[in-house]
């Protein structure tokens, strides 16, 4: 047999399909940031000596790798730990910011906690947030966006991306909306960013957070994009001390992080599109194979989807069960209670109006760019097996093939 | 989280899989649990009327893989005692013997749920008080 052919048949196990929880760090990333730990190690905020201004230089093309990726300028990039003080910069900051204009914010009931709970801490100091419910899609209703602002709303703050079922908000309607209106538009990009054209100037985005090691770079470094011109946006820093950031986060910045984080948002400006191209077919192919079990419900809008991930309920069986059939040897994540530190289902799959027993059925796969189309395939066949198997264990499937009705039945519930 | 090898042992390889005839009287069904919480147990007995000995035991279970291996371990445990013996099962028994954490104590409490669900249905099937 050829080299080649050997090659195209080796199957790399264990197999991660967990990308939208972290991916894993591009080589090429870990390559550029190695230099920035011991050889160059300077304070970039130290102005007066090369150590200094070697990190300076380094942190400033990082800036621009990253305003690049997003079509913005690089003094709009203000460098945070991560995508969550990113969330929390950018809502309580607006909320400090623009208080005497207004002290209420719109945002939805699908987004991250991230977003959520900072808004629960925005109504603790006597703001006022409305939390739209989405459709059975997952998509906000537009209509209901525009009738929920008042003369009162500052920001609205809705999701580009979904983390569990990957489906994309019209952003560029919802921010059109709000400038209409005279408001501020923040968006959690988190997912979106560095999997598909994400273009601040043309999505009309005026402040929007995402991290680096949701794209192939470091944990431990993100950034809140601050639209400089039409309109200048301001947020009231959250962190004080040294004025880093043009005051709007003071810190130390972490040098070898940043550079990975261009890096990585390099990489994704080069290769997202032929990314793209080759996930969504693999991400398809798995989905379609997995379709074909009897009574599997894909959750979310699947036009408006990330092109890495799907998620799919397998009704009758339990998706902390279900995974434990193969997760020696494939990493995904389930909208199971018991998966979950708070032994609640998914509040994303409650919100498209699933019934909690759909929601403790599903699986979420996340493909990423070291997926395989080989993984691919040994996941169709443990997935379906497992599932099959389970079901033959179900005393829910046994009912539901013998016409019993499952929701009549009085559940004791515990 | 990392799952004790008995219950991967269990999980894989479950005892006593499968459905008995609930309309006999001999046979005694618990079904507990509830769609909405991630599990549902049917555990079922069947009880030899003369010796009044669990002669075969029967399990299917949605849930967790501590679910399932609690309900395929108390089918084992009933297998040979009497209804007062099995009666006698407890919860922490299973949590013992399969090494449960914590948060997964309620799939222990839920086999033992199903154990007396199925008894007392035996029970009032026979003429008896429910337990």
């Amino acid at each position: 047999m050829r080299k080649d052919t050997v090659n195209k048949m080796e199957l790399k196990l264990p197999i991660y399909l967990d990308n939208n929880a972290t991916t894993p760090m591009d080589p090429r990333v870990l390559e550029a940031m190695l230099p920035y730990f011991v050889e160059k190690f300077g304070n970039a905020a130290s102005r007066n000596h090369p150590f200094g201004w070697v990190a300076e230089e380094a942190v400033d093309y990082a800036r621009e790798q990253i305003a690049n990726l997003i079509n913005a300028d690089p003094k709009e990039i203000i460098i945070t730990s991560g995508a969550t003080e990113a969330d929390n910069l950018a809502i309580k900051g607006i909320y400090e910011m623009y208080a005497e204009k207004g002290n209420h914010i719109i945002t939805c009931v699908t987004e991250h906690k991230a977003v959520l709970d900072t808004c629960k801490h925005i109504e603790k100091l006597g703001g006022k947030v409305t939390y739209l419910p989405v459709q059975a899609d997952g998509l906000v209703d537009l209509h209901l966006l525009e009738s929920s602002i008042t003369d009162k709303t500052i920001l609205i703050a809705i999701m580009y991306g979904n983390n569990e079922i990957g489906v994309i908000q019209p952003v560029k309607q919802i921010s059109e909306i709000a400038h209409k209106h005279g408001v501020l538009f923040f968006t959690d990009a988190t997912q979106a960013v560095g999997k598909i054209p994400v273009d601040v100037i043309k999505d009309g985005i005026d402040l929007m957070a995402f991290s680096a090691h949701k794209m192939y770079g470091p944990k431990g470094v993100g950034a809140l994009y601050v639209r400089r011109k039409n309109p200048r946006v301001k947020v009231t820093a959250q962190m004080d001390g040294g004025g880093h950031e043009r005051g709007m986060r003071s810190g130390t910045l972490n040098v070898p992080g940043i550079v990975g984080f261009g890096k990585a948002c390099e990489l994704c400006a080069q290769e997202m599109e032929a990314d793209t191209v080759r996930l969504s077919a693999m991400r398809d192919k798995l989905q379609n194979a997995l379709m074909e079990l009897e009574e599997s419900y894909v959750n979310g809008n699947t036009e408006h989807r990330l092109p890495h991930t799907c998620n799919i309920s397998f009704k009758y069986v339990e998706g902390e069960g279900l995974m434990m059939g193969f997760n020696k040897n494939i990493a995904v994540s389930s909208g199971s209670a018991c998966t979950s530190a708070s032994l609640e289902p998914s509040y994303v799959l409650k919100a498209l109006g699933l019934g909690d027993d759909l929601a403790h059925s599903s699986l979420r796969f996340g493909l990423g760019r070291f997926t395989t189309p080989e993984q691919i395939d040994y996941t169709i066949s443990a997935v379906k097996t497992t599932v099959t198997k389970l079901r033959e264990m179900s005393p829910l499937w046994e009912m539901f093939k013998e016409g019993v009705d499952i929701d009549a039945i009085e559940w004791a519930h515990h | 989280m990392a799952y004790s090898e008995k219950v991967i042992d269990h999980y894989s390889n479950p005892k006593n899989v499968g459905t008995l005839d609930k309309s006999k009287t001999n046979v005694g069904t618990g079904l507990v649990g509830a769609p909405e919480c991630g599990d549902v147990m049917r555990l079922q007995i069947e009880v030899d009327d003369t010796t009044g000995i669990i002669k075969d035991a029967k399990f299917k279970t949605f849930g967790c893989g501590s679910a399932i291996a609690s309900s395929s371990l108390a089918t084992e445990w009933l297998k040979g005692k009497t209804v007062d013996q099995a009666l006698e099962i407890d919860n922490m028994d299973i949590v013992e013997e399969l090494h449960l954490p914590p948060v997964k104590i309620h799939c222990s409490v839920l086999a033992e749920d199903a154990i007396k669900a199925a008894i007392s249905d035996y029970r009032t099937k026979n003429g008896l008080a429910a337990i």
